[in-house]
């Protein structure tokens, strides 16, 4: 058994210590807001937080999580309020196909935190998921929104 | 869920199909036909069904509790929310919004209260605007036999009730049925009011989902309403709004998916649970056509968690394979990694792109070809030129690569029925495909569509559902969820095909085109489509309008023209890649109209202006795009401007990029792109749209590039076949005209088209260095 905290409670595991986190997620713990796109760590679409830093969670090691504090897609709101990201996603219409979008806010979300007031070249820098859809314009125009309030704290 | 053949009067055509003999003449003639004509396709059990009822409700419709069904488009409940049933799928096109505003408006329904559902699969929602977009006539041949052709291609969508999205058609194939559905059920809503208040039906007004009659000051909730006018008959001769009376078509409304897009709450293939349900990893043949000569898999068998270990044969739709069925998904990963197969490659391991590329630039003088225009004397106006322009273009094969891998979850349950759950973009084939691999009729097949992780024109084949229902009827009684892995999905595409084109311009004394010649070489999608899914039809009779559309259907004068194609056969497959034909045409087209300009010595700009007299719409596409990007106002050194217009899916865009090359590294730095799709629906979705298809263009501008060595692909995931990413995305200016509602246009694909010549023209502005090849090279 593997123990580590997900979205904010202690949670263990009987998976196979070099399964992916991406599929521990997924298969044993139903969280499935976490996509694979490539297995490769190329995309991001399996983004979570680990500790408060972006994770491509696809090529990480379950066993090399125990102890470890992750956030996924389905913890990123507090409670019953949006977190301003999400907001901001609907606000600006991003998503299209939907399916990268879970790793996209999470990018935007570990960004933001460690860069509250990020240029366009940090922007540029810190988002490097892919999106086949193209919600790129959108994304950057989300962030953009974000960083120019960023003094107000989620 | 079963959907049962209302209408069918062709009850003795069900197994024809089956037994690949047709029982008379005039069958044959249809059948092949159908499947060569418009790529539909049917397999094992097929019908034809009568005509079109367009309003009357499935008989698998049924209501849920306190639900009633106005139409088969719509149920209402106590609540008062209006349940659109979406009869195409969402791919990210936001098409689960732009239906529901089409019934909405013309219902007054309360905005906040419109909701959506995936229509069941069901000849009601067939979309016959696909087949009829497919005769291989020009868009604006009104001659008798265009119209025929259209006309026939479009009864045969109906005949065939081959529900689909794709082709840019689902708002053009909704826009009178499901407006026409919501006026209906509107006046259904009011005759139950009038009947309540016990006042003529022409005293009621309806706003926000409220019936009211204004003298009594009776009012009435479409929720208290619904069950009782539920219980009217459908009216047929109902008006429809004018187009000064729209309050949602026309204005920005959010999309009512997003949310759960934001959350991870939306739930695609991949999220499928269903209860005791198993993973499969597999690996397909590496060549194409290959099979499994043996395999020996005794030490997966002993992997834990591992359940099966499945020898899948080749299917016309489905490559051989090795699949491993296990607990969790990683167990049959590294199960299949554990099993050595030994594979018969069969004859197609010498397959070599570069070779198949020099074949076809010799097949643009020594080909065969077949002419989809012609006009005038084109060899003599080529041999009497005031000045001649020639040129050859190539484009290689392209990846879909959607986000989300291909995977469908499939259960069997006691050998009688059959249940799929798959994202795809043709639900009426996964029913027939699921029935052929699992031996049940298609009445005992139900699918289940969750959202698209992108499409693309990809998910409209069925491969990765014959693989999961033939492991199904393995593991009886057991879902089980078949998962691609991104090398699988890169190297089992379905490919963009392969393209060279040769152009040969006779220039007049003014420097205007004389003569034209375009000869264009590639395989055919529709034809490689019809063997996949109807082995029996597929010939070389018909033209494929897909080859050459974007060539053949320019809107410019061009006299004493000629544009030919040239048909291959090859070991690779091919099939619908977002805009498909105009993918590599515009290229081609617009890449060497510039290269007419500048010969003679022309503004690329005025050069096509000059061309367009006789195309307003495509005149002022060009001129609002011209003016929206300040087209001749000075650039900094090292960065040019091109422009590029093409016309598809009935929508008109033109593109102006700028761009700037630092030290051979190319960077497009801005897009104005301008549509005229006749009327925006929700005109949000538009831009959304156009910058979706230039962002995928872009990534094949820039990278994309599949090849073959020794009959396998050499790209296998991103790393090897890179896209755009936020880095490298231009800031996007989306510019709208409407033109008017009698010709609607698709936005789905034609944002693609003339991002790729706007960018090489661009280069050569900057550089005068000619791309003539994709992806770019500096």
């Amino acid at each position: 058994m593997i123990a580590f905290k997900i979205n904010g409670r202690l949670t263990s595991v009987d998976a196979e210590p070099d399964t992916p986190l991406l599929w521990v997620l997924r298969d044993h713990l139903n969280l499935t807001g976490t996509k694979f796109g490539c297995g490769v760590a190329a995309c991001g679409a399996c983004t979570v937080h680990m500790n408060g830093m972006p994770l491509r969670s696809c090529v990480m090691p379950v066993s090399a999580c125990a102890g470890q504090d992750i956030t996924t897609i389905e913890g990123l709101r507090n409670g019953q309020q949006m977190h301003r990201i999400q907001q901001a996603w609907i606000d600006h219409q991003v998503p299209q196909c939907g399916y990268c979008q879970s790793g996209m806010i999470m990018a935007a979300a570990a960004l933001l935190r460690t860069n509250p007031n990020p240029s366009d070249e940090d922007i540029a820098a810190g988002i490097t998921n892919i999106c086949r859809c193209g919600t790129y314009p959108r994304v950057r125009d989300a962030i953009r929104g974000l960083a120019s309030t960023a003094s107000e704290k989620n | 869920m079963n959907a049962t053949s209302t209408g069918s009067k062709n009850a003795d055509s069900t197994d024809t199909a089956q037994s690949g003999k047709p029982r008379n003449k005039w069958r044959r003639r249809f059948l092949i036909t159908a499947g060569v004509v418009g790529g539909v396709l049917a397999i094992g059990t097929w019908r034809f069904y009568g005509e079109r009822d367009h309003l009357s409700p499935p008989a698998d419709l049924t209501p849920d509790d306190g639900e009633a069904i106005l139409t088969g488009w719509l149920k209402i409940d106590t609540d008062g929310n209006v349940i659109v049933q979406v009869p195409r799928q969402e791919m990210g096109q936001g098409i689960t919004t732009s239906l529901p505003m089409l019934v909405a408006e013309e219902l007054d329904a309360d905005p906040a209260q419109v909701r959506f559902e995936q229509a069941l699969v069901d000849p009601l929602y067939a979309n016959a605007t696909l087949l009829g977009d497919g005769a291989p006539v020009r868009p604006d041949d009104s001659g008798l036999f265009a119209a025929l052709m259209r006309t026939t291609q479009f009864k045969l969508g109906e005949l065939l009730g081959v529900q689909a999205t794709g082709g840019s058609t689902s708002v053009r194939d909704a826009w009178p049925t499901m407006r026409r559905a919501g006026a209906a059920a509107r006046a259904m809503l009011v005759q139950a009011a009038a009947d309540r208040f016990d006042v003529p039906v022409a005293e009621c007004a309806v706003a926000n989902g409220v019936v009211e009659h204004a003298a009594s000051g009776k009012r009435a909730r479409f929720g208290e309403l619904a069950l009782d006018a539920a219980k009217l008959a459908i009216p047929r001769d109902v008006a429809l709004k004018k187009p000064a009376q729209f309050a949602l078509i026309g204005k920005a409304q959010n999309r009512l998916d997003i949310p759960a897009k934001v959350d991870g709450s939306a739930s695609f293939g991949l999220d499928v649970r269903i209860p005791g349900m198993l993973y499969a990893a597999i690996a397909q043949s590496p060549v194409f056509g290959g099979s499994v000569r043996t395999f020996d898999a005794s030490k997966a068998r002993a992997r834990k968690g591992v359940k099966g270990i499945y020898k899948l044969s080749a299917t016309s739709t489905s490559a051989a394979a090795i699949a491993v069925v296990a607990d969790h998904y990683w167990q049959a990963r590294k199960g299949l990694a554990e099993v050595s197969i030994d594979w018969d490659v069969g004859a197609n391991e010498a397959h070599d792109t570069d070779l198949q590329k020099s074949r076809y630039l010799e097949l643009l003088s020594s080909g065969e070809a077949r002419t989809y225009d012609s006009d005038g004397d084109v060899d003599a106006a080529l041999a009497a030129p005031a000045k001649s322009v020639t040129a050859d273009y190539f484009v290689p094969y392209l990846a879909h690569a959607a986000m989300e891998p291909l995977n469908c979850t499939a259960i069997i349950r006691d050998g009688t029925h059959c249940e799929v759950w798959v994202g795809n973009q043709a639900p009426t084939l996964v029913r027939w495909f699921a029935a052929k691999a699992a031996g049940l009729d298609s009445d005992n097949v139900t699918v289940h569509t969750p959202y698209l992780g992108g499409g693309f024109g990809r998910r409209a084949e069925v491969d990765v559902v014959m693989q999961a229902v033939m492991l199904a009827a393995q593991m009886p009684d057991t879902p089980v969820q078949l998962i691609w892995s991104r090398e699988e999905d890169t190297r089992n595409d379905v490919y963009r095909p392969m393209a060279a084109a040769r152009f040969d311009a006779a220039l007049d004394s003014n420097g205007d085109v004389a003569g034209w010649r375009n000869r264009i070489v590639s395989q055919s999608c529709i034809g490689d489509i019809t063997a996949r899914l109807m082995p029996v039809a597929a010939s070389d009779i018909m033209k494929d309008k897909t080859t050459s559309e974007g060539a053949f259907d320019l809107p410019y004068l061009l006299p004493n023209r000629r544009v030919e194609h040239v048909l291959t056969h090859e070991p690779v497959p091919v099939g619908f890649w977002r805009s498909v034909g105009h993918s590599y045409n515009a290229f081609f087209t617009e890449s060497f109209i510039d290269e007419c300009a500048h010969a003679a010595g022309k503004d690329p700009y005025q050069y096509r202006r000059a061309m367009l007299a006789s195309a307003p719409r495509h005149l002022k596409v060009l001129e609002t795009a011209a003016q929206e990007s300040q087209w001749g106002s000075p650039l900094p050194v090292g960065q040019g401007r091109g422009i590029a217009l093409a016309e598809s899916f009935h929508s008109i865009v033109a593109q102006v990029a700028d761009v700037e090359i630092v030290d051979s590294t190319l960077s497009v730095k801005r897009v104005v792109c301008v549509i005229d799709c006749g009327f925006a629906v929700n005109p949000d979705t538009v831009v959304a749209q156009m910058e979706s298809g230039i962002i995928f263009a872009l990534s094949a501008v820039l990278h994309g590039e599949i090849t073959l060595k020794e009959g396998r692909v050499q790209q296998a995931n991103f790393p090897q076949y890179e896209m755009v990413r936020l880095a490298n995305t231009p800031e996007i200016e989306v510019h709208i005209i409407n033109s008017g509602m009698e010709h609607l246009g698709g936005v789905g694909e034609p944002g693609t088209p003339p991002l790729a010549p706007a960018v090489c023209n661009a280069i050569y502005a900057a550089t005068g260095k000619r791309i003539r090849s994709l992806p770019v090279r500096l």
